[in-house]
């Protein structure tokens, strides 16, 4: 599904990913875990095709393509999702405009034929259910006003929307409280498929409860320095980050 | 004093149209000789006159125009507004074409020509003397007045279709409305020009809204890049009156707005919007005068900008509170969003307070397009393109809003999609 082989991005000259790879097979769950400043957000950014990052080195194949090639919005018409951290206000523009249209661009771009209103009606009704929004957040405009639960929960639905083949969430889980992260966890594991892969970038275990990861991989100073199963983020949520440091600082010297 | 000689400028652009007179308005002759003359004392504005300082004049006052009567037959459906069941008035280069308009005997409402102005007099107290005023009165092409009776809501609305066909016409045609105490009239105005010919249009526009009377006015601009295009709006609204304007500027190379209402009364609501999108060379100039003279009305102005390519964009709107003029709300935004590098704004909010118990405010913003939202929807498997007229569409959809009539809207807005302006 996924193949990140030694990344190296830069942003405004400042080098974040220092080497960094990983393998996502189709229906894993991959938590990626570390502390502030490691680049966590960093490979949410490259993966997702933010302009202001620049990979200097290494590949990043997707379902056999180049995806450091493709532009954000192929990337995501190829089935690539990226829950954002901090969703984007967009006054002005309906949720249901612009799922609209988001929706007709992928299913055209996947030669299939646009979705019928009422069939598109259905769809909305069906996935906003998955993560308890309201018909009114669908009608409003994009996330303007919306509580940061609510983000969260609109960017899942999103997600549920556009059925993508590999999601990343970017510390879906930052700033919500134990309800609204169930919630939001509720609706990830009913998205979880045989087929479809996550990334879950998050900077505390708490989230990894609710969705279970099958690889947890700590991300450091811009490389994964180590990988275990579910059983390392609770040694993370116990030890905290320090003794992680401290083996690679003992291995670099 | 010695009166200013004619400049060699003015000398061309007056020659060639004084063979043509035989074709124009019948105007008494007192008031066209006086407008003559006051030519002679004024000249074309240049960049370092205020009022004209980002708007240059040169490529007007430099063309010869002509006096065109168009008298062949024109299928003016395609210009029609779809849906909108209007009666229709048809100026063709400026001259009212009475074969092809369209006007059912609407109760209450009377449409003639006439040879006097009350706008003149407007014109005359305002203290800049302005030389487009006074050659529209010398040279006027067609005088029209509609005039609706008291207590009359006018049943439909009444379009009027100023068509452009021929190269280097000049169209001056004067309109004067006057809606009387307690009457309603929806009126459309819409601007286009034929195959993209040439064409300055300096139209005036005279409003008299009387004791409780409302009119909403929707002026439609939509004409070619070759097309120069002058309103000069005077609006007075009397006690109690509703006076809503929505200049809607689709296209057109050059487009100067002049809009001086007068609030005459107590309790008076004027509201304000516009939309402009040029892009190319063209250059949109909006010029509002809101001038509140009694207490206890309202003011409100919108007006949104989206400038690509090598556009350039003038918002000057000026809102005088008068020291009677007490307990005023006065409201003014200006939004502009700038596409391209290239593109430029020129924007100058004046309030001028004298009373003490008022709420104004203004503001003023120019930006570029928000590039985290862009990025948002294009992660979301938008193209650059449609997601920048989602961003668009939603920048000026409160403007849009605020036009009521949804024949109106939904036609601008697929003129707007047309262009590709918009998101569909």
């Amino acid at each position: 599904m996924l193949s990140i082989k030694n990344i190296h991005a830069k942003i405004e000259e400042k080098e974040i990913l220092r080497g960094l790879s990983l393998d996502v097979k189709p229906g894993e769950v991959h938590a990626i875990m570390g502390p502030n400043g490691s680049g966590k957000s960093t490979l949410a950014a490259v993966l997702a095709g933010r302009e202001d990052y620049e990979v200097t080195e290494g590949t990043i194949q997707y379902i056999g393509k180049d995806v450091l090639d493709m532009a954000p919005e192929i990337r995501a018409r190829e089935g690539m999702f990226l829950a954002f951290q901090y969703p984007v206000e967009i006054p002005g523009v309906s949720n249901m405009n612009f799922l609209k249209a988001a929706v007709g661009e992928i299913r055209k771009h996947n030669g299939l034929e646009p979705l019928s209103a009422k069939d598109f009606l259905k769809l909305v009704a069906e996935k906003s259910k998955l993560v308890e929004l309201d018909g009114q957040l669908a009608n409003r405009a994009v996330n303007e006003g919306f509580s940061g639960g609510e983000k969260k929960r609109n960017e899942i639905f999103q997600m549920a929307m556009l059925a993508p083949k590999l999601a990343i969430l970017d510390e879906t889980d930052s700033g919500l409280d134990i309800d609204a992260l169930r919630i939001v966890a509720n609706g990830v594991n009913a998205l979880r498929t045989p087929e479809r892969s996550f990334i879950v970038i998050t900077h505390y275990q708490r989230l990894l409860e609710y969705i279970v990861p099958d690889f947890v991989h700590v991300l450091y100073k811009g490389r994964i320095v180590k990988s275990g199963g579910k059983e390392l983020a609770l040694e993370l949520e116990e030890k905290g980050y320090d003794w992680i440091k401290e083996e690679v600082e003992t291995a670099n010297a | 004093m010695e009166t200013a000689t004619t400049s060699p400028l003015k000398e061309k652009f007056l020659t060639s149209f004084e063979s043509h007179e035989s074709a124009l308005a019948q105007i008494n002759p007192e008031i066209v000789a006086g407008a003559k003359s006051a030519i002679d004392e004024l000249d074309f504005p240049t960049t370092r006159t205020e009022e004209w300082r980002y708007t240059r004049t040169a490529r007007i006052s430099n063309e010869q125009w002509k006096i065109i009567e168009n008298k062949s037959s024109i299928d003016i459906t395609p210009f029609l507004i779809p849906n909108l069941n209007a009666d229709v008035v048809v100026f063709v280069n400026g001259f009212h074409r009475e074969d092809l308009s369209a006007i059912s005997n609407l109760f209450g409402v009377s449409v003639a020509k006439m040879n006097s102005f009350s706008s003149v007099e407007g014109a005359q107290r305002a203290d800049e003397a302005n030389i487009f005023q006074v050659l529209s009165v010398a040279y006027c092409t067609s005088s029209l007045q509609i005039d609706v009776a008291k207590n009359t809501v006018v049943e439909k609305p009444i379009h009027i279709l100023h068509i452009t066909t021929d190269e280097k016409a000049l169209a001056q045609a004067r309109i004067e409305i006057s809606v009387a105490q307690s009457s309603q009239l929806h009126l459309v105005e819409s601007f286009i020009s034929i195959d993209e010919k040439k064409s300055f249009t300096n139209r005036t526009l005279s409003v008299s809204v009387g004791e409780n009377a409302q009119l909403y006015l929707d002026k439609i601009q939509m004409e070619s890049d070759e097309n120069f295009l002058l309103n000069e709006d005077n609006i007075y609204i009397a006690g109690n009156g509703l006076f809503t304007i929505n200049t809607l500027t689709v296209d057109g190379g050059w487009v100067r707005n002049s809009l001086n209402i007068s609030l005459d009364g107590q309790n008076i609501e004027a509201n304000l919007n516009a939309i402009f999108l040029p892009r190319r060379k063209q250059l949109v100039d909006n010029h509002t005068k809101v001038n509140h003279r009694f207490p206890n009305c309202n003011s409100n102005e919108l007006y949104k900008g989206i400038l690509n390519d090598q556009s350039t964009g003038v918002f000057n709107g000026k809102v005088y509170v008068q020291p009677d003029a007490q307990k005023t709300n006065a409201y003014q935004s200006n939004a502009n969003i700038l596409l391209s590098d290239d593109a430029q704004m020129n924007t100058k909010p004046e309030l001028e307070i004298y009373a003490d118990d008022v709420k104004c405010s203004h503001g003023t913003t120019t930006g570029q397009m928000d590039e985290n939202a862009l990025f948002y929807l294009k992660s979301r498997g938008l193209g650059d393109d449609n997601a920048r007229r989602l961003l668009t569409t939603a920048f000026i959809n409160d403007v849009l809003d605020k036009v009521k009539n949804e024949a109106v809207k939904d036609y601008v807005i697929g003129e707007l999609v047309n262009r590709e302006l918009l998101f569909n």
